[in-house]
């Protein structure tokens, strides 16, 4: 990833350290420091706020910049988050996907990045590494096109520690592919300008109707930048959604990110069985694609959305917005959060999952593998003891990760 | 301008005309080609202390640049005065980003200039107390320590003004905000709290930190000119009085903040490298209460001789360790 984002000749990168992300950014300074990636500065600053911060001013003052987080770093810079696509500046940054505490967890969910959906900001999710290196090249593309900033959303661990043989393009075709970066506006003392102006009543309405429309255009710019993308490296891997054996299928799977690899062995299995089981999985959450969604949806008999994340209050993060897509059909759409602070989703578990919502066996919201003798006994516990406290801890102590003799 | 010392053979005034000066000592503010970089029809209110002190340090520092300048300001109110949409007050090219991040926006302008190579542009960021005492601390830090080449410019009045004049690390003990009202046993904020950032910024050891005042131009407009002669990270504290959050009649903006340099409230010093190396000396000095008694959020305090004193043990401590009284001891 860290080769991928310098062939696209980033002029100032960001960094600061959280997992899953580091080692983009720490190989990103090697590049800078070895001198291999020239015409690029690479700053060491005190805070995720402040990465983004630097990279606001950077990317305003007409340079291509780049930064990378995570989890509490995405939290941590959230004001800027908002900040830098109202600006409409085109910066790209990755998000190492990861669960969001307390309780403290460095594992994978997307939690982190659902929490900014609505900030302004494209949202890719790459499924395979070698999409997070395809999207990472046309994220700058896309980016610049539009004058929004774009977050590419790589499964934490899965698709930031993987080792895999990967085809990196060669400098020549991201150069004829990505074209240097050159600003509508820049501050320039030739030509001074004021940027970040307040706004009041008579104004805002319009100003953000105009970051949701460049959205609705970005639902045009995103698939025609893959296929030019296409046409160049030869291979599919940008675009809203895809497809996975999903044309005669009466169950889908949607979902989105790494998880689909597992969930198509389980579909392949099943489909040996004869079972009509597909998968569609969302690349672009946002802007969120709607019409397709709509279309590949429409002539399944039901729907399942497969998540890791969690509106809290709610159920499925995803699920709602694809409800919203789905309006109109009459096909049951279930959710179902998985895979939340790392735990691994396993075939056996998908199996019987999908086995259960082939015949409509689901409530409307489902955790995969929950451990209900877990929670019962905290929720009785709860119930006894009235007073306000944290719940993390016992259910440790219950689980066993903790030695209960010390504890109880 | 430099800052050669001129002795007029004045009395009963501090402020000896530009015009009686030779027209290259004279200020940048008394020249026609002034650059106007903050200009008329803004909304500050009168009197307003803020939009004195960033008129005079940016048309400086326009000057010593030679027009070649990019700020970068925090949200506050010399941010909302300036640009209400869509009009803009600023003649150079601006960005407001957020409350406490114009040090790091500035850091990012000034690595896209580097990488660009255009090292004639030079970069300020600039905010209130409350933007980088405060909320902006961690990025002016930041900044401080990784040397960047940015001249930041705190407009010091000692509190938030803008969101309706609360406590913030820069308002002095004893003076009356929304969140530190004279009432109790212990009027006003609270004594023995707060830090100086110019002290803090000096244990940086950033190439230079001052202090000024807008009550002396001169001094004020040389130390900008020096601080733009100088690369890396640079820190400059301005004294603006805010008639409105300190309750005294917008006339008096500049006696006031005369007052406080002269009485050692206010330390005007300047340093390089975490050494001082020059401090103003008081020349009539000032009894902390006359200072305190031109404004209301101190009114408490000249009615209990406690906190009145625990203010003048500020002002000798301050005379004392910035070494503010000339060896003769000023002209009492």
């Amino acid at each position: 990833m860290a080769e991928a984002v310098g062939l696209c000749r980033p002029e100032v990168i960001c960094a600061y350290p959280i997992t899953p992300q580091t080692h983009i950014v720490e190989d990103l300074g090697v590049l800078v420091k070895g001198g291999q990636l020239t015409d690029c500065e690479f700053i060491n600053v005190e805070s995720e706020f402040a990465a983004l911060s630097v990279a606001i001013g950077s990317s305003a003052a007409g340079a291509r910049t780049y930064t990378a987080t995570a989890s509490q770093g995405l939290l941590f810079m959230a004001e800027a988050v908002y900040n830098a696509s109202g600006l409409g500046l085109p910066i790209v940054m990755t998000v190492g996907n990861r669960a969001i505490g307390s309780p403290i967890n460095i594992w994978n969910d997307q939690s982190d990045s659902m929490s900014m959906r609505d900030a302004g900001w494209i949202q890719l999710f790459a499924e395979t590494n070698q999409q997070a290196i395809d999207v990472h090249i046309q994220a700058f593309k896309i980016a610049e096109a539009l004058s929004m900033p774009v977050m590419v959303c790589v499964d934490g661990f899965i698709l930031t520690h993987a080792y895999e043989q990967m085809d990196v393009p060669d400098q020549e075709q991201v150069d004829h592919f990505l074209p240097p970066f050159e600003p509508r506006q820049v501050l320039d003392p030739a030509d001074p300008i004021s940027i970040g102006a307040m706004v009041g009543p008579e104004a805002f309405t319009e100003v953000r109707y105009i970051a949701h429309h460049k959205q609705m255009q970005a639902l045009k710019v995103i698939p025609q930048i893959a296929e030019q993308f296409k046409g160049i490296f030869g291979r599919d891997s940008g675009g809203l959604i895809s497809t996975y054996r999903a044309d005669d299928a009466d169950t889908l799977i949607v979902t989105l990110g790494s998880v689909i690899g597992t969930i198509s062995d389980v579909i392949d299995e099943m489909r040996d069985k004869g079972q009509k089981i597909g998968a569609v999985t969302i690349r672009s959450f946002r802007p969120f694609p709607l019409d397709e969604i709509y279309e590949a949806l429409k002539n399944t008999r039901r729907v399942v959305v497969f998540e890791k994340c969690l509106a809290v209050g709610l159920g499925g993060i995803v699920a709602s917005n694809v409800r919203m897509a789905h309006r109109g059909l009459t096909s049951p759409v279930y959710a179902v959060i998985g895979g939340l602070g790392g735990r691994p989703i396993t075939r056996a578990s998908l199996r019987e999952l999908f086995e259960k919502a082939m015949i409509d066996d689901l409530e409307e919201t489902t955790f995969l593998d929950l451990k209900q003798d877990v929670v019962d006994h905290e929720m009785d516990r709860e119930e006894k003891f009235t007073r306000p406290g944290a719940i993390a801890e016992n259910v440790l102590r219950q689980i066993g990760v903790v030695d209960v003799a010390k504890t109880t | 301008m430099t800052d050669q010392q001129v002795k007029f053979y004045q009395t009963g005034t501090l402020t000896a005309g530009n015009r009686l000066l030779d027209s290259e000592l004279r200020t940048v503010q008394a020249t026609i080609d002034r650059s106007n970089s903050l200009d008329s029809g803004h909304r500050a209110c009168q009197g307003c202390g803020e939009a004195l002190g960033a008129r005079y340090a940016i048309d400086a520092a326009m000057r010593a640049t030679n027009n070649q300048l990019i700020a970068a300001n925090a949200t506050g109110c010399l941010e909302v005065f300036t640009t209400p949409y869509p009009e803009s007050a600023w003649r150079i090219p601006w960005i407001h980003s957020l409350f406490g991040n114009a040090s790091a926006v500035a850091t990012g302008i000034a690595a896209a200039l580097k990488v660009k190579g255009e090292n004639n542009v030079r970069v300020i960021a600039q905010g209130g107390d409350g933007g980088t005492t405060d909320i902006g601390f961690g990025c002016l830090s930041g900044m401080f320590e990784r040397n960047d080449d940015v001249l930041y410019i705190c407009y010091d009045n000692q509190g938030y003004m803008n969101t309706g004049v609360q406590r913030s690390s820069a308002t002095p003990g004893g003076a009356r905000t929304a969140t530190t009202m004279p009432i109790g046993p212990e009027p006003g904020a609270d004594f023995d709290k707060g830090k100086s950032v110019p002290l803090i910024a000096m244990a940086h050891n950033i190439p230079y930190v001052a202090t000024a005042s807008v009550d002396r131009l001169h001094d004020l407009e040389a130390k900008v000119q020096k601080a733009m002669s100088i690369r890396g990270a640079r820190y400059l504290q301005i004294f603006v009085p805010c008639p409105l959050g300190w309750g005294f009649n917008p006339a008096s903006t500049i006696q006031i903040a005369r007052m406080a340099v002269e009485s050692g409230l206010f330390p005007v010093f300047e340093a390089e490298h975490g050494e001082i190396t020059a401090s103003t000396k008081i020349r009539r000095k000032v009894q902390v209460e006359e200072y305190l008694k031109l404004q209301r959020r101190f009114a408490h305090v000249l009615k209990n001789p406690d906190q009145l004193q625990k203010v003048q043990n500020i002002a000798d401590s301050n005379i004392r360790k910035f070494g503010l009284m000339s060896s003769a001891g000023g002209e009492e």
